[in-house]
């Protein structure tokens, strides 16, 4: 059987070596953006100069031949699900009897107007992160749009190269409609004490140019900041530019129902560019985060090799570094504690360090964890939440949870001490 | 885009030069340099206590005021910018003119020590105080080391003051140079004692069981015993005790010389260490035979000597000779350290430590020591394999869940620093089970998480 893998991402990557796993198929995985498989996630890593582009590489390129998964470096231009075929730019035409489509997620970008000037990009891929390089030669100052989980890194990396760097943030706190009010304040100290300029409640209005190539930024307080780099980090939407044209159904992402099957025999969606047509409990119908792509992938592999599975991506989970400081959360928290739920909050006195539990405020069930420079174990702590434990009872064993290095303080008592 | 040597980040990236105390800094580590190597053409001879002082206190202040600059000033975490972008640490320029340059005086050193004669000379006043006799090249060499351990130790550890694992290692590495392998050995030379380095033993001090060393040490008085009492107890039942319960770093990144070096002075080339399978191969077969070898030459030894040498002759000393030099001189001295920023800073301890081959066979199968793996967290990232110096593709363990237990790990703990999600943590724990499995699973038609 000839099963073909549209993105070399997490998702596609983990679907060719669980099919390998468990079969003797014929995989092959195409992408446009780089032959072998990358982490996307350390881009920002080769730019700053902590990693070369070759360690990002999870695999050695021995790995693919050995484990016969052909790859394809180039760009799909068409697919005939009639004919189940795949057509490349080159014009090379490729059959399959399984398609499985990981094409991942594209920038998003707003009418604003000079958006089309260079020195206007996103971050999210190679391509990108070459542009990134070209526009930095002659670039001083920088303003970044978007208080989110990209917007911080792209500061970090200009901020890296001794650019002066604006982060415009269109809430009230970095990364607030995610975060309560306490966890976006201690990451807005942490990010002025970088010496980056983040201006809050503050939108984009315009970018102005000279000779095509952006000159300042202008807020819609009327501030017009000098600048010739614009970073548009204002989130993702679903890359379904080669399935438009297709009989495969989309909405915002490609529709897929619990099996990761589009409404087409034999096609699949996995990772950053699907849409779920049923919402798990807790979770979204579109999540492009790197530990989706990987159970998806795990989950249309046993589809695809006979095995019914339903994709269940169980308590949600996700984690990021603001600068120095790493973020980890378990189950969910919103941003605003209300709506029934109840938590306990402890802040370390140095603004760098906090642990929120959020519960139901009737039934006491632990519902979430956020984590503010602090590492907890994600077994335990969604073990916890799965069970349902009441808050009185976490609070008693939460130094099990802890997963910080040796000899790094312990705060766990900190909190028992709460009332409830 | 091309594949092969496909780098983005090496287009000449702005890393925004030094600023004014940086400048002060490496300008009293040059003036530090220059006084020594004046010194060396002949005015060490004439007058070394003025050159000792002038050399080392500016090279001292000047590298400790450099390091308060570029670490201390800033807020605290990860400070890995430009790393690949400096050909210092990414095998380019300067890389090479460093890696030269200390392979040389590895040579010069082990090799032709006459051509030190007047920088030897300027150590002869600290010589003097400590040990009450003239210096040679290996007291040079010696204080050299310890300055490099104790200034690169505190750099360190400003580097890495957000982590108290790091500041209480990097403290026990300066303590156990500083104290075990520099003062006291000198001082009991000073008191008409044989010199001893209580730090050091079999294998690493591979000559200790020699014949010729033990009867030495038994008939040189009680102190002599208590010596060959001490080194065999460590060897025998301190290892393998301490090893249980800690894992090796007890040893390889707490206590020991080499490891000691490495993960001061040699801190900035810990990336260079190659991370591929045959790298790992190469690594087995090397280290073991090392081991393997030292054994046989000992036992050997104590063939011949029982045999009054009727059996190998003058052989065995020959094959002492030659691991003395191949091993012993090029291996862990030359290579080991000269080549720092060229195949980074551990290749003695992987490739080549007897020492850390009989403490990873212990680390691997009779040990409490791991690396946990924080569940599904791990993003492929790649900055664990990157910065680990004992050449581990930690990242292949993290990704799939499962928790480290590795012959090699030095248990350093960098890679539980670099890394940006939080996943791994070195523990010790029960010793059954250690090797973890896959977190994400697939049980009953549901994808899930492993409790």
């Amino acid at each position: 059987m000839k099963v073909i893998i549209i993105g070399n991402g997490i998702a596609g990557i983990t679907a060719a070596r669980f099919i390998r796993k468990q079969s003797s198929h014929d995989i092959t995985v195409i992408s446009g953006e780089s032959k072998y498989f990358y982490s996307r996630t350390a881009l920002m890593y080769i730019y700053m100069g902590h990693m070369k582009y070759e360690h990002t590489k999870p695999y050695e390129d021995w790995f693919w031949e050995k484990n016969r998964i052909n790859l394809i470096h180039g760009w799909v231009g068409k697919i005939n699900t009639s004919q189940k075929k795949v057509n490349l730019t080159n014009g090379d035409i490729l059959e399959y009897d399984k398609l499985v489509i990981a094409t991942g997620s594209h920038s998003n970008m707003f009418d604003w107007l000079g958006n089309d000037l260079n020195g206007v990009q996103g971050l999210y891929s190679l391509m990108d992160l070459e542009k990134l390089e070209l526009n930095s030669k002659d670039t001083d100052s920088a303003v970044i749009v978007g208080g989110g989980l990209i917007g911080i890194e792209l500061a970090e990396m200009l901020h890296s190269r001794k650019k002066k760097v604006t982060l415009l943030v269109r809430e009230d706190g970095f990364f607030r409609n995610v975060f309560p009010k306490e966890e976006s304040e201690i990451i807005n100290r942490h990010i002025r004490e970088h010496g980056i300029d983040l201006k809050l409640n503050t939108e984009l209005k315009e970018i102005k140019g000279e000779n095509d190539r952006v000159k300042s930024v202008i807020t819609n307080s009327g501030e017009e900041i000098l600048s010739q780099l614009v970073g548009i980090t204002v989130g993702v939407h679903p890359n379904i530019d080669i399935i438009k044209d297709t009989d495969i159904e989309t909405s915002k992402g490609v529709l897929v129902n619990e099996h990761l099957e589009t409404n087409v025999k034999d096609v699949y969606a996995i990772g950053d560019c699907v849409e779920l047509r049923k919402t798990p409990e807790g979770r979204k119908t579109i999540e492009p985060v790197w530990y989706v792509g990987s159970m998806m992938g795990k989950c249309v592999a046993n589809n695809i090799c006979g095995v019914k599975e339903v994709y269940n991506p169980g308590v949600w989970y996700n984690s990021a570094k603001f600068f120095d400081i790493e973020y980890q959360t378990y189950g969910n928290v919103p941003n605003e504690i209300g709506d029934g739920l109840s938590n306990v909050y402890w802040e370390h006195e140095n603004g760098k360090k906090c642990i929120r539990i959020a519960y139901d405020a009737q039934s006491k069930e632990v519902k979430g964890f956020n984590l503010l420079g602090i590492r907890y174990r994600q077994n335990v702590c969604i073990k916890w939440i799965e069970q349902k434990l009441s808050i009185d009872q976490v609070l008693t064993e939460l130094s099990k949870a802890n997963f910080d290095p040796e000899f790094t303080p312990r705060y766990e008592d900190k909190l028992a001490g709460q009332k409830v | 885009m091309s594949e092969s040597g496909f780098s983005l980040s090496i287009s000449n990236p702005d890393t925004g030069g030094l600023n004014t105390t940086q400048k002060l800094g490496l300008t009293g580590v040059a003036i530090g340099l220059l006084a020594f190597l004046v010194a060396a053409f002949g005015p060490g001879t004439q007058q070394p206590l003025l050159f000792l002082l002038v050399g080392s206190t500016f090279l001292t202040v000047g590298g400790l005021v450099f390091s308060y600059q570029t670490y201390a000033t800033k807020p605290k975490g990860i400070k890995n910018n430009h790393i690949m972008h400096q050909t210092l640490t990414n095998r380019g320029l300067w890389g090479w003119v460093l890696g030269i340059f200390l392979t040389g005086i590895y040579v010069l050193i082990y090799w032709f020590p006459q051509y030190l004669e007047h920088l030897i000379r300027v150590f002869d006043p600290l010589s003097y105080f400590l040990r009450g006799q003239q210096a040679n090249q290996w007291f040079l060499y010696g204080t050299f080391y310890t300055g490099l351990v104790l200034v690169m130790g505190i750099r360190m550890i400003w580097k890495y003051r957000h982590s108290k694992y790091q500041i209480i290692r990097t403290s026990s590495v300066i303590f156990f140079q500083l104290g075990f392998a520099f003062l006291l050995p000198h001082i009991m030379v000073k008191l008409h004692q044989p010199e001893y380095y209580f730090s050091y033993f079999w294998p690493l001090d591979y000559d200790m069981f020699f014949p010729n060393t033990t009867t030495g040490m038994l008939n040189s008085g009680t102190l002599g015993i208590f010596m060959l009492a001490w080194g065999s107890l460590l060897f025998f039942i301190g290892t393998p005790i301490l090893t249980y319960f800690y894992g090796k770093r007890w040893y390889c990144s707490w206590v020991c010389g080499c490891g000691g070096l490495a993960n001061t002075a040699g801190d900035e080339f810990r990336h260079l260490s190659d991370k591929s399978l045959k790298a790992w191969k190469i690594e087995r077969y090397m280290v073991y035979s090392v081991l393997v070898l030292i054994t046989l030459i000992t036992m050997l030894l104590w063939v011949n000597s029982y045999t009054e040498g009727a059996v190998f002759g003058s052989a065995t000393q020959t094959l002492v000779s030659w691991y003395g030099f191949l091993i012993g001189a090029a291996f862990a001295g030359v290579i080991g350290v000269g080549f720092y920023p060229i195949l980074g800073t551990r290749v003695w301890c992987r490739f080549g430590c007897p020492m850390a081959a009989y403490l990873g066979i212990l680390q691997k199968y009779f040990s409490r020591f791991r690396i946990t793996t924080n569940g599904g967290q791990c993003i492929s990232c790649g900055n664990c394999s990157t910065y680990c110096e004992m050449g581990i593709d930690v990242r292949s363990y993290a990704q799939r869940g499962e928790n480290i237990v590795r012959a090699a790990c030095v248990g350093c703990g960098i890679c539980s620093e670099v890394c940006p999600r939080g996943v791994l943590k070195l523990e010790n724990g029960p010793a059954k089970g250690r090797t973890g499995t896959n977190p994400i699973v697939i049980e009953d038609g549901k994808v899930g998480l492993r409790n």
